[in-house]
């Protein structure tokens, strides 16, 4: 069974997976499409109530939780689409031009 | 067993002697009654297929794709339209490496719309990545259904496989046909055993996702490399079947090729009269011979190249246009073919029958004249031209 970690963009086409099928779940986390960003989003510690409305509005789940807290994006799975942004009540979260983490 | 029963009923029978798990099922003319005859058996209890009734070509082949994904034997017919209308879901059955098997009852493409025979429903489908076989007669998509599956399931393959036969002339003659018992049938398909599918709950699976061109290609590759293997796989099929059946069969059908001198290649019912003029031109001294094409994709091309070497003069029939205004895909095939040649044969391109065109002994007889002529004075004259239309011009 050849995994998902095993395969890069060097690996042969013999050693790939018939349809480029994936044999594991949650294989995304080893991606790095935070690459795909143009806008960032900035995280204002201060002005969050961790209302979390800005969890389930996420279409990459780029914002981690723990304990009742969101905690600083993900950056290496943020795109960047502002969505965040704009759900939140409080000015927590504001976007800067590019994809870079200042 | 005999029995007497038309190509639609032929290809019905096989599917329920296979008793696949799933079938994608939409009515399109002339493929409506394969689906119709299933339909029976599955309310008759005589199966134990989930029959799932869709809106479209398009949703049958993705109920195909997700069944076989999950783990099913799936199964499916159309025609024409309908088979466009799967297109971009061809690709994608292909490309998941997902062996669907497919009976493609050919129909004319619209417009205008026709609802009689030829081939450019599944001549456009030629590049999709499917295996395709084509059958001269009823006999021949009765047993070409139940090659399909251990043609296409292996794992060195896993490719879908469309068996195709000719609307109307096979789909609905009756002819008498030998019908093997099913249980020898369901020995030679054996059962079906994917290594991975969605509903393997220990191994959770992905299937079809995005590809990025750091590995589309790689992919691609692979899809070549088990089309090529397919070759060997369907001559290995076949020989399987012949102990079953005591029927042969190859890439292609040679008739009458052994001394030929004469030669035409086509594909489908029109082999059947084709023999018939050979058989006459024989008598009058003439070594004409056939080619009949029974697997398109993969394309039998050194081995065709090697029985048309000994010719003089070869007519590629194409049943389809294909519109590249250099010949149909037939012949687009075979020219490549023979080019590795040393000494090629005088080659010709007739498009012909399209839309239930009929095409009789003496207009093939009509062809081998003008092979004949060709050989006689070394000139190919028009190398693409066009049988059985009405024209203010003369021309075989």
């Amino acid at each position: 069974m050849i995994h998902a970690k095993d395969i890069n963009e060097r690996t042969p086409w013999q050693d790939l997976t018939p349809g480029g099928e994936i044999y594991e779940p949650g294989t995304a986390r080893d991606f790095n499409t935070g690459a795909w960003r143009t806008n960032t989003p900035i995280f204002h510690e201060e002005a969050c109530k961790h209302c979390m409305l800005c969890i389930p509005f996420c279409p990459d789940s780029a914002i981690p939780v723990k304990d009742g807290k969101r905690l600083e994006f993900d950056y290496m799975h943020c795109k960047g689409c502002g969505i965040c942004e704009n759900v939140c009540p409080f000015n927590a979260i504001t976007m800067v031009t590019g994809g870079a983490v200042k | 067993m005999n029995k007497c029963i038309s190509g639609n009923e032929a290809v019905a029978y096989a599917m329920k002697q296979i008793n696949p798990d799933v079938m994608g099922a939409f009515p399109i003319t002339p493929s409506t009654e394969i689906p119709e005859y299933f339909a029976n058996y599955v309310a008759d209890g005589e199966v134990d297929t989930e029959y799932v009734t869709v809106e479209s070509e398009h949703s049958s082949m993705s109920v195909c794709i997700a069944a076989q994904a999950a783990g099913a034997r799936t199964i499916s017919a159309t025609s024409s339209c309908g088979l466009a209308l799967m297109y971009e879901l061809l690709y994608v059955a292909a490309s998941c490496r997902l062996p669907i098997a497919l009976a493609c009852v050919n129909r004319a493409l619209s417009g205008p719309i026709n609802i009689n025979n030829d081939h450019s429903d599944s001549m456009g489908a030629r590049d999709t990545g499917w295996i395709q076989i084509y059958a001269e007669n009823n006999q021949e998509a009765y047993d070409n259904f139940l090659m399909a599956m251990p043609i296409g399931e292996p794992a060195s393959i896993r490719l879908p496989v469309m068996t195709c036969m000719d609307g109307f002339i096979t789909s609905h003659a009756v002819e008498n046909i030998e019908l093997l018992e099913t249980d020898a049938v369901r020995e030679f398909i054996g059962e079906y055993h994917p290594e991975n599918y969605l509903l393997k709950k220990e191994n959770p699976l992905a299937v079809g996702p995005y590809d990025i061109s750091p590995y589309y290609m790689e992919h691609k590759v692979m899809q070549a490399e088990a089309m090529k293997a397919a070759k060997a796989r369907i001559l290995e099929v076949a020989a399987d079947f012949e102990k079953i059946s005591g029927r042969r069969y190859g890439l292609f059908e040679e008739y009458r090729m052994e001394d030929a001198e004469f030669a035409v290649v086509l594909i489908g019912s029109s082999a059947g009269t084709a023999k018939a003029a050979v058989d006459k031109l024989r008598e009058d001294g003439v070594k004409a011979g056939l080619v009949k094409i029974r697997v398109f994709r993969p394309f039998p091309g050194e081995e065709l190249a090697h029985v048309l070497a000994g010719t003089r003069a070869v007519a590629v029939m194409d049943k389809s246009e294909g519109f590249s205004a250099n010949g149909g895909p037939l012949f687009a095939e075979t020219r490549s073919a023979l080019y590795d040649l040393k000494n090629r044969p005088y080659l010709i391109n007739i498009v012909y029958g399209l839309g239930g065109r009929d095409v009789k002994t003496e207009d093939i007889e009509k062809v081998f004249d003008r092979l004949a002529d060709i050989a006689e004075t070394g000139e190919t004259g028009p190398v693409y031209t066009h049988m059985g239309q009405r024209s203010k011009e003369e021309r075989a």
